[in-house]
């Protein structure tokens, strides 16, 4: 029974904690926790799941209500989907372990709904990754994007207003692919994914069919956070409360890529956008300029969280640059680079909660040597995740740019392997200049090491989940030939 | 190409009031305003989905026994308008965010001008 329906079970039972966590933890606060935590473990099992049944089963399709599509709702469950969801369900479990010091220490009196709003948002999240219906995808993105908007207010002072102009921008966003779902549907008659992919070819790039399409691309690039529609991402992911930021910026706009993929390869086909509208060269385009741009914004930040935030503009641009090539190499490098951004991102963000509730800052010309000593292992997987975003072997960070490489050069592209290489020396300079102070720079008129500092490491249900990320960052590096050829050669989509 | 204006011609209301939203939104200063714009922009779309269901001489999609269920071009496509009460809900509950966001903003910065917050809040990094 359980196995049968564990395609629904994902999103379904997260929802559930969504409801049951105001009503349990109404009277009793400290109940909220345990009970997302419990959730998010369970979403997280039955992803595990999931994907071992993809693998030996191959793609399994799950209607609801027994109705058969196209008239009835489907969850497709493909090697994308399940892989994209245990990324997404693995991280946000991770995080939430992190969470429960940070939350209490940040938002004491709204820990309860905050969990909860966490669970709608992990719901709409793996809503949009299961679902085979284009409408079904718009709301369980307005389900996110809610959720988002609630859990990045809830920060300090500044937060409502970087919350207001993400709303602004999330809703245009959420209405332009609204819009593009009534063109398709107009002309094709059916919201099904794969039926709309059945009858596209037979249209003829029907121009309709054409606007549909980049009408969906913007919107879901507003999403995704794509080079000119990222005006919402930096502020947001530097006002947001340390566990929303950390939640928000792993696995985020990851969602509005893995529709953004779905949607050109998987429904409309490289074929037909090769032969309609330039999107897949656009998309290169601005995620080369991404790159660079993203880059040189870190470069020139005080803060922590602003400078990641900057450096995800950068890293979703190599997404996006991957999904433009439009070939194998282009495509494997760009979901392994979703995989991999999601752990590094999640690492690094975990650091400056921690940083935050130990030293009560996260502004980098304040850090220096007593940092290490103070807090030897949260530094210790900041250098893991800043080398492994550098791309230094055997990281994950180096085999994504290795695939994207390899992608650029397959199509001839130097001027976008350039700005790969280039970058690759950005994001060092913008992490070594934190290394170099917390490992090398003592204090003005202080001898390198008098010792006096003791050990004052976060405590360890904060300490143990960045530990494993950064573990994970090095053993999945080691292992990724193993998830390429187990699992992600087998995402490349057809006709490729 | 007369037929052609004249044949779409409340698709043609649709994107004027969808460009007139996107102005509100983008152009306007105000807090407010700019949610106006925004249910402007929502209203279009659910205005096009709906006008993308009509049919010439169909009716509203209740059975009718004079006319029988065996015909369907006699009643007007449901399933927009289905679509649609869901995107309102959608607009219902994103208004009500955003509107909880202006209070707290007014509440915390006396003012609802986006140039003035923002010159407001990078101060407010600086001084940090």
């Amino acid at each position: 029974m359980i196995l049968s329906n564990s395609p629904a079970l994902v999103p379904l039972s997260l929802l559930l904690a969504a409801i049951v966590i105001p009503m349990a933890a109404f009277r009793r606060r400290w109940l909220a926790y345990p009970l997302a935590l419990c959730a998010s473990a369970f979403a997280t099992g039955i992803s595990v799941v999931n994907i071992i049944r993809v693998l030996t089963e191959g793609t399994i399709h799950y209607h609801f209500g027994g109705w058969i599509p196209p008239i009835g709702i489907e969850y497709v469950l493909d090697p994308l989907s399940s892989f994209v969801t245990l990324v997404v369900n693995a991280v946000s479990l991770m995080v939430l372990v992190h969470a429960r010091r940070s939350v209490a220490a940040e938002l004491p009196d709204k820990s309860m709904p905050f969990y909860a709003v966490v669970m709608l948002m992990l719901t709409g999240f793996n809503g949009i990754i299961l679902t085979g219906d284009f409408f079904n995808l718009y709301v369980f993105l307005e389900i996110s994007s809610l959720a988002l908007y609630g859990m990045i207010a809830v920060g300090g002072r500044k937060s409502p207003i970087a919350a207001f102009r993400y709303l602004i921008m999330g809703t245009v966003g959420g209405s332009f692919y609204l819009l593009g779902v009534g063109f398709i549907y107009m002309t094709t008659g059916s919201l099904n994914m794969a039926d709309v992919a059945r009858i596209a070819p037979s249209l003829h790039q029907q121009p309709a069919l054409v606007a549909a399409l980049g009408l969906m691309i913007t919107g879901l690039g507003i999403k995704m956070a794509i080079f000119p529609l990222h005006g919402w991402l930096p502020d947001a992911y530097t006002y947001a409360p340390s566990a929303s930021s950390a939640l928000i910026a792993p696995v985020g706009a990851k969602v509005g890529v893995y529709a953004i993929i779905r949607v050109i390869f998987y429904v409309f086909g490289v074929e037909f956008v090769r032969n309609s509208l330039p999107i897949t060269e656009i998309l290169a385009w601005l995620g080369a300029i991404a790159i660079i741009y993203g880059s040189i914004q870190a470069i020139a930040q005080k803060e922590m969280k602003r400078m990641l935030a900057y450096s995800s503009v950068a890293q979703i641009g190599y997404i996006g640059l991957g999904i433009g090539l439009a070939n194998p190499y282009g495509i494997i490098g760009a979901v392994l680079h979703v995989m991999n951004h999601a752990l590094m991102k999640a690492c690094l963000f975990l650091v400056a909660g921690n940083y935050r509730l130990k030293l009560g800052h996260s502004t980098i010309p304040r850090l220096d040597h007593r940092v290490r000593r103070r807090m030897p292992w949260t530094t210790a997987a900041f250098t893991i995740g800043a080398l492994s975003m550098v791309g230094v072997p055997p990281t994950v960070g180096f085999f994504s740019k290795w695939y994207l490489a390899l992608g650029t050069i397959q199509n001839g592209r130097w001027l976008f392997l350039t700005a790969l290489l280039v970058s690759s020396l950005l994001n060092a300079v913008y992490f070594f200049r934190i290394l170099e102070k917390v490992y090398m720079k003592p204090l003005e008129g202080e001898a390198a090491d008098d010792g006096s500092v003791s050990l004052d490491e976060a405590p360890a249900s904060m300490l143990v989940p960045t530990l494993v990320l950064g573990i994970a960052l090095l053993l999945l590096g080691l292992l990724n030939a193993v998830i390429v050829t187990g699992i992600i050669s087998r995402i490349v989509p057809p006709g490729m | 190409m007369f037929d052609f204006i004249v044949g779409h011609y409340a698709y043609w209301f649709v994107f004027i009031l969808m460009a007139i939203g996107l102005y509100g939104m983008i152009i306007k200063c105000n807090l407010v305003k700019k949610l106006i714009g925004m249910s402007i922009f929502q209203v279009s779309i659910i205005l096009f989905y709906v006008a993308g269901a009509n049919k010439w001489g169909a009716t509203v999609p209740v059975a009718d026994p004079a006319l029988g269920t065996a015909d369907p071009a006699k009643y007007i496509n449901p399933l927009p308008h289905t679509l649609m009460l869901t995107a309102i809900v959608v607009g219902v509950a994103t208004m009500g965010v955003a509107l909880a966001l202006v209070i707290t903003i007014y509440k915390r910065y006396k003012s609802l001008d986006e140039t003035r917050l923002l010159e407001q809040m990078r101060k407010e990094d600086d001084t940090e």
